[in-house]
């Protein structure tokens, strides 16, 4: 039962960074790489504000900030000074990985003295639970209004953007920042249900959000009315329940971004419709069947 | 009748001071008056598609002015232009958002100059309303407004970002060979819709087109271009009496090259 408790919590958790990244990846068309930095700034912040003795919800709400302003850095490197998404990206994760030593000041910063929002004495699924259903709630409402309709066709079609006489820097900023502090408020969440924050702890962030992704939506996409959103949360549990499988199966824990990273090549290169053909041709032996359309001979037979 | 855009001294070189130089435009002027229908032919490489470019503010110009009801608009970026300016493209796919509904789109087109804000995209209110405008359309698309746009055809597609390009009744509107990749049929619907509501809404329009019946039939005044000029300006009376048999006539004395693309002769 814990087993499955710890997949749950830790999918929930790690979902909300995975919202974060859907904004950029899916929506802004935007691979932001930054967010391998603001995860562990959010834990970092996180974990300087505690050690304050700073009230933990007010420690996310300031981890949060910082992550939007990474974003916004990542936003401004790339509309003003028209550096590549990619590059933008990748300039603020190596800035961040110095900065975030400065904030933790060590590599290693425990928090199991301080008191954290999971030392309330309610189950940490509860809370993880209510923060992943606000957000999502939060995001898919956002969606919906007049800005986040600008901000799905920003990734879709920039040339309409623009003639709606909207500046489409501003609202890939705006995308970016929303993004980044997401994915900063999932990490200061992650430090604090760990109990520790470490520098090390957004190597292959981005990874594990495109994974979920991926894994949402070749799960879900058939399933109608369902919300992108949704995909998201179910494709990071799903990531985590693999990953804890994984483990099961006695492979090293330094084995799971290998793992990681075969599956999400595995998956793109497979895509969709791909996967269901390739996996019938190593099953089905047998010639080339150029009729497709059998139904008149089933009703002679 | 007054003056509501005015081109003066234009001047464009692509590649300058490169092997490549090629000089489009030198001293360009043109004045276009409000409630102008203006059809613009030429062969390809005469500058038509760049005149609108510059215009809209997706190209920079070399030198000149460009001026929108008396303001010089010629140093704006593009997105602060387009608030004044509706365009459609040659290519069906530019002026929608493919995964978004048609709603969605709609909702965003009528909301152009107003402030994009965190109110509820589409609103009870419009949802009849823009039901009403497709419908105008004839084109069977009231029944599919939830369906995204990305799954219509080009053809729907092309009516719906005119739709969307003048549904808030911009001063200037900007046809870039808007039907020419589209199929015949399709193509007249499409140019009878332009006409239908460019008249409604008495917008100020340049119409760039290959198909010369098109560009006689359509409009109060015809430019065509070659190089970079207006070789040929006509107006009012003089053009309800054109032919296109007058039309390549007079092109022939105007000039003696061959410039005539194959594009042109054929259509």
């Amino acid at each position: 039962m814990d087993f499955w408790i710890n997949i749950l919590e830790q999918g929930l958790l790690f979902g909300i960074m995975v919202l974060g990244v859907y904004i950029t990846y899916k929506i802004l068309d935007f691979p932001d790489l930054s967010v391998d930095g603001s995860f562990p700034l959010g834990a970092a912040v996180t974990a300087a504000a505690l050690i304050k003795g700073i009230h933990p919800i007010f420690a996310i709400f300031l981890s949060c900030i910082a992550g939007m302003m990474a974003g916004a850095v990542t936003g401004y490197l790339h509309v003003k000074i028209k550096i590549t998404n990619l590059l933008s990206g990748i300039l603020v994760m190596i800035g961040l990985y110095s900065i975030n030593l400065r904030i933790m000041q060590k590599a290693n910063v425990p928090l199991f003295n301080q008191k954290t929002i999971f030392s309330i004495g309610i189950q940490p699924i509860w809370i993880i639970l209510l923060f992943a259903l606000f957000i999502k709630i939060l995001l898919d409402i956002f969606l919906k209004t007049k800005f986040g309709f600008l901000l799905k066709a920003t990734g879709d079609n920039p040339q309409l953007v623009t003639s709606l006489g909207i500046d489409i820097g501003f609202t890939k900023i705006v995308g970016l920042m929303l993004s980044n502090g997401l994915v900063a408020l999932s990490g200061s969440l992650a430090a604090q249900y760990q109990g520790f924050s470490d520098i090390g702890m957004g190597t292959g962030i981005v990874v594990m959000g495109l994974a979920s992704i991926i894994f949402g939506e070749a799960v879900l996409r058939k399933v109608s009315f369902i919300l992108p959103t949704t995909m998201a949360l179910v494709g990071s549990m799903l990531y985590k329940m693999s990953m804890a499988f994984a483990l099961k199966l006695r492979f090293p824990t330094t084995d799971l971004k290998l793992i990681t990273a075969v599956i999400v090549a595995l998956a793109l290169a497979l895509n969709e419709k791909k996967i269901g053909a390739s996996i019938k041709k190593i099953f089905i032996v047998g010639g080339e069947c150029p009729v497709t359309n059998t139904k008149s001979i089933k009703n002679i037979s | 009748m007054s003056v509501l855009l005015q081109i003066q001294n234009l001047s464009k070189t692509f590649h300058k001071d490169t092997v490549n130089e090629k000089i489009v435009f030198e001293k360009f002027s043109l004045q276009v008056e409000k409630g102008d229908f203006i059809t613009i032919i030429g062969s390809n490489g005469a500058g038509k598609s760049t005149l609108l470019n510059m215009i809209s503010g997706s190209i920079p110009m070399d030198m000149g002015n460009i001026l929108l009801r008396e303001k010089d608009i010629s140093k704006e970026a593009e997105y602060k232009r387009t608030k004044m300016i509706g365009r459609v493209f040659q290519d069906p796919t530019m002026g929608t958002s493919p995964s978004m509904t048609i709603f969605e789109n709609l909702s965003m087109a009528a909301h152009k100059g107003k402030k994009f804000n965190l109110t509820m995209g589409i609103s009870k209110k419009d949802i009849s309303q823009f039901i009403d405008l497709v419908g105008q359309l004839s084109l069977g698309l009231e029944e599919q407004m939830n369906t995204k746009v990305g799954l219509l055809s080009g053809g729907q597609r092309q009516a719906l970002a005119l739709l969307m390009s003048t549904i808030s009744n911009p001063d200037v509107l900007l046809l870039d060979e808007h039907t020419a990749a589209l199929d015949p049929r399709t193509s007249e619907r499409i140019i009878e819709l332009t006409q239908k509501i460019v008249e409604e809404k008495k917008i100020t329009t340049l119409m760039v087109t290959h198909n010369l019946h098109q560009a006689i039939s359509i409009g109060n005044r015809l430019i065509m271009m070659h190089k970079g000029n207006i070789i040929l300006d006509i107006k009012g009376q003089q053009k309800n009496e054109l032919t296109i048999e007058k039309l390549l006539n007079c092109f022939e004395t105007v000039q003696k090259d061959d410039v005539f693309s194959d594009r042109l002769l054929f259509s």
